[in-house]
């Protein structure tokens, strides 16, 4: 039995086969039924949108179904019951858990009590590996993992979509750009991990002084709970913005990627640029999340 | 008759059954003790002696406890903070066993994740669960590394 938990997990091999199969399903000739008869369990007790919509999405076009709990209220764990005897009991319902939790750790321990797949689909502040494999999915679309300079902006410190997209990025021959603010940096451990994975890693403090040599840029929300006043988050935040402005002079095939949902990060006027592929970025979700759940209920 | 100088070497007595875990990395007893589930209240008779000179270490703890033979298991737990601690299983004042520490791959409620977001630390059936790696111990659950100050996480 195949578990998703984290992109430490993986091999760049395994990464590869993933993004072929995803490559695969977005070509459109698969089989609708191949999960027909399957259904997954959307075990949501944080908010989402995106995610747990692409799942579902991803899981019809399969033909499978999905059943789901939305928030905790409404869960039997605000009656105090373990996520261990949750996960246990919706092991007898359902082909594979799709989970997501405000505790770091909870896909793992979902998966040491399931009786079918789990699926990480975020846990606090740690992985999220759907999402990294999506955001490798939309590069890899564009141009080759091998040979990039990557720029990843904004709140490196808590943003676990950097952290994970590094981590996956340092099994390919990449160049890593940070720019973030003073204090938002990435963990010195993380940084000692890339580097221990031969990864080359540069830090900057403005976007400006790198942009023009980046092939991809990777943009992430800065929040507002990070500063101590709000004067002081709008300094950074206006300092860090992607406007057509910070664009002159990049490089044409240069793609500016982002999790979203965006709130100042980038001016809406980029949106009509070539270089825009966020929204793109999040459509591959879907092709992403089929070749996951097919993989795990093959 | 001159009755001789005391007995300066000999700093806590011998012991008739039990066990004697020498070579302990100096000031590191009470956490061993700890590790071993001996703390607080206890029923063992125990010896501690700290910071006592040796020509191995320069100086190294020792702890003996009376009546108890200690399991491989419990033993290699100890193996995180003192790793040079050798262990002698002493019966009727005899060494009949004497082994080393060796660092187990994986613990298992040891030690206490330190970082408060981890599931490890909220009301689950689980034990806290390290990978031992060179540079410290990771979290299986969170991927958590401490690097520093093991003893002071310990459960």
């Amino acid at each position: 039995m195949r578990h998703i938990i984290s992109i430490r997990d993986f091999s760049r091999r395994d990464l590869d086969y993933l993004l072929d199969r995803a490559e695969d399903f977005a070509a459109g000739g698969y089989d609708r039924n191949l999960l027909a008869g399957k259904i997954v369990a959307l075990l949501f007790f944080e908010p989402s949108t995106r995610t747990r919509m692409s799942f579902a999405s991803a899981m019809a076009r399969l033909g499978g179904s999905s059943i789901s709990v939305d928030s905790v209220e409404a869960s039997s764990l605000a009656k105090g019951e373990t996520l261990a005897d949750t996960i246990r009991v919706v092991s007898g319902y359902t082909d594979a858990i799709v989970l997501r939790h405000p505790k770091e750790g909870a896909a793992r321990l979902a998966s040491e009590f399931a009786q079918v797949p789990v699926i990480n689909a975020g846990d606090g502040a740690g992985q999220h590996p759907s999402q990294t494999l999506l955001d490798l999915y939309t590069i890899r679309k564009s141009m080759d993992l091998d040979g990039l300079e990557m720029g990843i902006l904004g709140d490196l410190r808590y943003g676990r979509t950097a952290h994970s997209l590094a981590y996956a990025l340092s099994l390919y021959q990449v160049t890593l750009h940070t720019i973030a603010p003073r204090g938002l940096e990435f963990p010195e451990g993380l940084l000692n991990e890339l580097h221990d994975r031969g990864m080359e890693v540069k830090a900057h403090s403005d976007v400006r002084e790198i942009i023009r040599d980046l092939d991809v840029l990777y943009i992430t929300r800065i929040q507002k709970e990070r500063f101590p006043d709000l004067g002081s988050y709008y300094d950074v935040a206006s300092s860090y913005r992607i406007t057509p402005e910070t664009l002159q002079g990049v490089k044409d095939r240069l793609i500016l990627l982002h999790p979203l949902p965006r709130v100042d990060e980038i001016d809406p006027r980029v949106d009509s640029t070539p270089h825009a592929r966020y929204f793109e970025q999040s459509r591959n979700g879907v092709p992403v999340r089929m070749a996951l759940l097919s993989e795990v209920m093959r | 008759m001159n009755p001789g100088p005391p007995n300066r070497t000999l700093l806590v007595s011998q012991i008739k059954d039990g066990t004697v875990i020498d070579h302990i990395t100096a000031g590191e007893a009470l956490n061993v003790l700890t590790i071993l589930g001996i703390a607080g209240t206890t029923t063992e008779s125990l010896s501690i002696a700290t910071n006592v000179a040796s020509g191995k270490e320069g100086k190294k703890d020792i702890v003996k406890i009376e009546r108890r033979e200690l399991r491989k298991e419990e033993v290699d737990r100890i193996a995180l903070i003192a790793p040079h601690a050798t262990i002698n299983i002493i019966r009727d004042y005899e060494v009949v066993e004497k082994k080393g520490v060796t660092i187990p791959r994986v613990i298992r409620a040891v030690v206490k994740c330190p970082n408060p977001g981890c599931i490890s630390n909220a009301s689950e059936p689980i034990e806290s669960a390290f990978e031992v790696l060179p540079k410290g111990l990771h979290c299986l659950y969170c991927d958590w590394m401490i690097t520093r100050d093991i003893a002071s996480h310990i459960i």
